[in-house]
């Protein structure tokens, strides 16, 4: 079975009028949106606004309660050979016994019962994908005592052992400085182009990802927007969404929105998070 | 030393040395993923409430080991159940044990002659064992060893990156469910030396140990149990000469492991990493 999808389908991801919920809460209603392979989407909006359940709706480990979802040409289901997935970031016990290869080695053969006995080919899939996120010369020390971005690069290496063709992101740049954030930006270009696979990022700051972004879809409160950057980050249009005025400012090729409802010097010492609670008082039913 | 071997002629010896070693073995495994997966307080809970089993089933004339894997078990499938969350989970573990052991202290009074077994239970002895909870013993570590290795791969994905281990479609509820109910097991054995209160022992201290010894999981499991039988045999040999109880010489031996590892063994081997990095660099 060709789980790359590429040839079988012609987009990567499809939504038709999906809508998320848990019980009586709807998290999104009405998406449709294709995604083709090769792009790269950026999930933006507010802490709470559903982006990581969106990342597990594609990963079939929430059911949807209304529309249609395809994803790499097929419904969506767990275990899916044919994509890697980064979750947000957890810490390690600085005593874990646990080295990075290890952790890289879990996205080979993680789910498979028994013990697991040493293979050359495994070693060589792990090598190859700690190669390639260039994490070799840290590979082998415990992974509680690696910073934060090297810590991400490891995870990184471990939904990329997989070699999928859809590469599932949640906040990989949160809490990391920003030569670790550049790092790891480069690190997901490079692989897109070299591959051809499709990324799909959710964030709470596109500044980092500005200039590899295709496509922007914006949640605020179940409602969203999706459209190039260009497109959809305006004032226009966010004001819209929020449903209250909002300020879209662009300074030094960084874009910086700034609600009505947050202090605007609050705004500006941290000007890469989006408001978080904007708007949600007033577009409240 | 003579001694020694006279003693192993008795039956009471040969039986203490085996369960030891069997003891040592299921715990000194298991203890490598209640420390992983930050489970202390339940392995407290499971002990306490083996406790109120064993009581109970005294009571009802039945085996005191049984009532230990009954009790254990029970709390197990209930707080797995009930405490999804890990901070939800505390909260019913406390309220489950509360109301165990105020079960456990009427059992105690309803059997009065129970006291010394009560001791026992409490303190760990080591002449408690027949040939037949030799037999039991060997039965319940086999079950946990089994399982161990049939979930080893997933429940240490399910443990260090539960996420990601979801994604890949790993049932981190369920493991975590059959990871307490192997735990209830261990501690129904590890009870038969250390006793209730001293569980810790052999379900933690060993993990704790092993950890900056080893940074490969696997190395770092056998290591945890090398060290609980080190505690295990070693402490029966030495209540056997000093006629000390068993759980006074398990406890230290356990610690001594714990000491020797962190400020010792631990320091040395991370030293010897760093001088193997900084020697590699430059070429």
């Amino acid at each position: 079975m060709n789980h790359r999808g590429v040839v079988t389908a012609p987009e990567a991801l499809r939504f038709d009028h999906v809508t998320l919920a848990y019980g009586a809460r709807r998290i999104w209603s009405d998406l449709s949106l294709q995604i083709a392979p090769g792009t790269f989407t950026a999930v933006i909006g507010p802490n709470g606004s559903g982006k990581t359940s969106l990342l597990r709706a594609i990963l079939g480990l929430v059911p949807l309660a209304a529309g249609r979802m395809e994803v790499l040409g097929h419904p969506p289901h767990r275990r899916d050979p044919g994509i890697g997935y980064v979750p947000q970031r957890s810490s390690f016990d600085r005593d874990l016994p646990l080295r990075g290869r290890d952790l890289v080695r879990l996205g080979v053969d993680g789910h498979r019962w028994g013990i697991g006995f040493a293979s050359a080919s495994v070693d060589d899939r792990v090598s190859r994908a700690i190669a390639a996120v260039e994490a070799g010369s840290y590979a082998d020390a415990p992974i509680g005592r690696l910073s934060g971005g090297e810590q991400q690069r490891l995870r990184i290496a471990q939904a990329l052992v997989g070699d999928p063709a859809l590469l599932l992101f949640d906040e990989p740049l949160a809490n990391l400085d920003l030569r670790h954030q550049q790092g790891v930006t480069a690190l997901i270009a490079g692989w897109r182009h070299q591959t051809g696979g499709t990324v799909v990022l959710v964030t709470h700051d596109v500044n980092p990802v500005l200039d590899q972004v295709d496509r922007v879809l914006f949640v605020v409160n179940g409602r969203w927007a999706v459209g190039t950057p260009d497109e959809v980050l305006t004032s226009e249009r966010l004001s819209a969404l929020y449903g209250s005025h909002v300020d879209v400012v662009r300074v030094h090729d960084r874009i910086l929105v700034v609600g009505e409802s947050t202090s605007a010097g609050l705004e500006l010492i941290e000007p890469h998070h989006f408001p978080d609670d904007l708007g949600r008082d007033e577009v409240a039913p | 030393m003579e001694q020694l071997v006279r003693l192993l002629d008795y039956d009471f010896v040969q039986n203490a040395y085996a369960a030891g070693f069997i003891i040592a073995v299921v715990c000194g495994a298991t203890s490598r993923f209640v420390v992983a997966r930050d489970l202390s307080f339940a392995v407290h809970a499971l002990a306490e409430l083996g406790f109120t089993g064993a009581a109970g089933f005294v009571l009802a004339r039945l085996s005191p080991v049984l009532g230990l894997l009954a009790g254990a078990m029970g709390t197990a499938l209930f707080i797995g159940t009930l405490g999804v969350r890990p901070r939800g989970r505390d909260t019913v573990i406390g309220v489950t044990m509360g109301f165990g052991l105020g079960l456990g202290v009427l059992f105690i009074t309803l059997y009065p002659r129970y006291a010394t077994q009560a001791f026992s239970l409490l303190f760990g002895t080591i002449s408690g064992v027949n040939r037949g909870d030799v037999a039991l013993l060997l039965a319940i570590g086999a079950v946990v060893l089994g399982a161990l290795v049939v979930i080893y791969r997933p429940l240490l994905f399910a443990t260090v990156d539960p996420e990601a281990a979801e994604a890949r479609g790993v049932p981190v509820r369920s493991l975590g469910v059959i990871f307490l109910l192997m735990m209830a097991g261990a501690i129904a054995e590890a009870v038969q030396i250390v006793g209730v209160l001293l569980i810790f022992t052999l379900m933690i201290t060993p993990a704790a140990s092993a950890e900056r010894l080893a940074p490969q999981p696997g190395r770092a499991l056998l290591i945890s149990v090398l060290i609980a039988l080190i505690s295990a045999i070693g402490g029966i040999t030495l209540a056997l000469i000093t006629n000390i109880p068993v759980s006074v010489f398990v406890t230290s031996l356990a610690f001594a492991c714990y000491l020797a590892s962190r400020f010792v063994l631990g320091p040395l081997i991370e030293l010897r990493a760093a001088r193997g990095t900084s020697g590699a660099a430059p070429s």
